[in-house]
């Protein structure tokens, strides 16, 4: 659990809340730097409240507020925003991405990478990301990456990759955690009432999975 | 934003009439809509600042309701349009939102190009 230097590579705003922010605040309590570069404002967010709070203009400076303000709760005091417009990172140059994401990597020598296990990870902007991860850290000899622990939640994953080896029970930070997912109120307080609703939040939010990135070269 | 009041919608697409107007045009059912129903055939479009010019704009319907506008060589048309608003910048924002606010539809005009 002790890293040098945590780097978290997601593309929206509340990607990191619900399935990582566990992990991020147990590193960052630990001490562990954390840094989180954030592709998209998630303009495309599509919950916009009852009566709509929101609307497609003023979004994207919505959830840039509640991203800072979850990086704030979590402990988070690295953030990138790379300036990608939502839904549209897999259309991007695919080594400009990579570029942008190995400039990160070179400056902050991360021991631990965490993002979305390419192909696996449901939303094209996620397993976008994830690809770009993997191409850029391939830029360095493989004995020299840091390890690369991925998001997956794909119908498939379990049949095609297997189970998480790498599952960490957050309980102990699970206030922190509920916090930063309230943090993204635009796109988290339906889904929240929802889940409370149906009582099976907690158990859900308490455990966290990963797949430790396997190379295949 | 605000329900739509049809005779404020039908005199703002008035103002932006026989002009060069910017566009934002989106439909999406979310990118997670077949994650969650296997069966069903998500679509989406989305265009966002192409300069059009067109010479009558309308909206209709009894609620949610439909605006089409008439270029000089084609169409451009939303439905299921709830919601609107009219920014500071002199922009029509008009969005159709599911019982649950999510975003279905958006369609929005301006004379200066959206951010």
């Amino acid at each position: 659990m002790n890293e040098r230097h945590v780097l978290v590579v997601f593309p929206h705003p509340d990607d990191e809340a619900f399935g990582v922010s566990g992990t991020i605040a147990e590193h960052a309590q630990n001490g562990t730097p954390v840094t989180y570069a954030c592709l998209t404002l998630g303009e495309m967010g599509r919950n916009m409240g009852t009566p709509p709070f929101a609307n497609r203009e003023t979004l994207p400076h919505i959830r840039r507020k509640e991203l800072e303000e979850a990086c704030r709760i979590l402990g988070i005091h690295d953030l990138r925003l790379l300036g990608y417009r939502d839904k549209t990172v897999e259309f991007e140059d695919e080594e400009e991405l990579a570029d942008r994401i190995a400039a990160i990597v070179a400056e902050t020598n991360p021991s631990l990478v965490i993002t979305f296990y390419p192909g696996y990870s449901v939303h094209p902007d996620h397993d976008a990301c994830g690809a770009a991860v993997i191409r850029a850290l391939k830029r360095w000899p493989k004995e020299e990456r840091p390890t690369v622990h991925c998001v997956a939640f794909a119908k498939n994953c379990e049949q095609d990759i297997g189970q998480p080896d790498v599952v960490r029970d957050v309980s102990s930070v699970i206030d922190t955690k509920l916090a930063a997912i309230r943090a993204h109120r635009s796109q988290t307080e339906g889904l929240m009432q929802a889940a409370s609703k149906r009582g099976d939040a907690l158990a859900w939010l308490k455990t966290e999975r990963f797949w430790t990135y396997r190379w295949d070269d | 934003m605000q329900p739509i009041d049809t005779a404020a919608v039908q005199e703002a697409l008035n103002r932006f009439a026989n002009r060069d107007v910017y566009i934002h045009l989106e439909t999406t059912n979310g990118a997670y809509a077949s994650h969650h129903n296997e069966g069903f055939y998500s679509v989406g479009a989305y265009i966002r600042n192409a300069c059009i010019h067109f010479t009558r704009g309308k909206i209709t319907g009894p609620g949610p309701y439909r605006v089409g506008l008439k270029l000089d060589l084609g169409w451009v048309y939303a439905e299921g349009l709830t919601h609107w608003e009219w920014t500071e910048k002199g922009q029509l924002l008009l969005a159709g939102h599911d019982d649950q606010g999510k975003l279905a539809v958006a369609l929005e005009l301006s004379n200066e190009p959206f951010v």
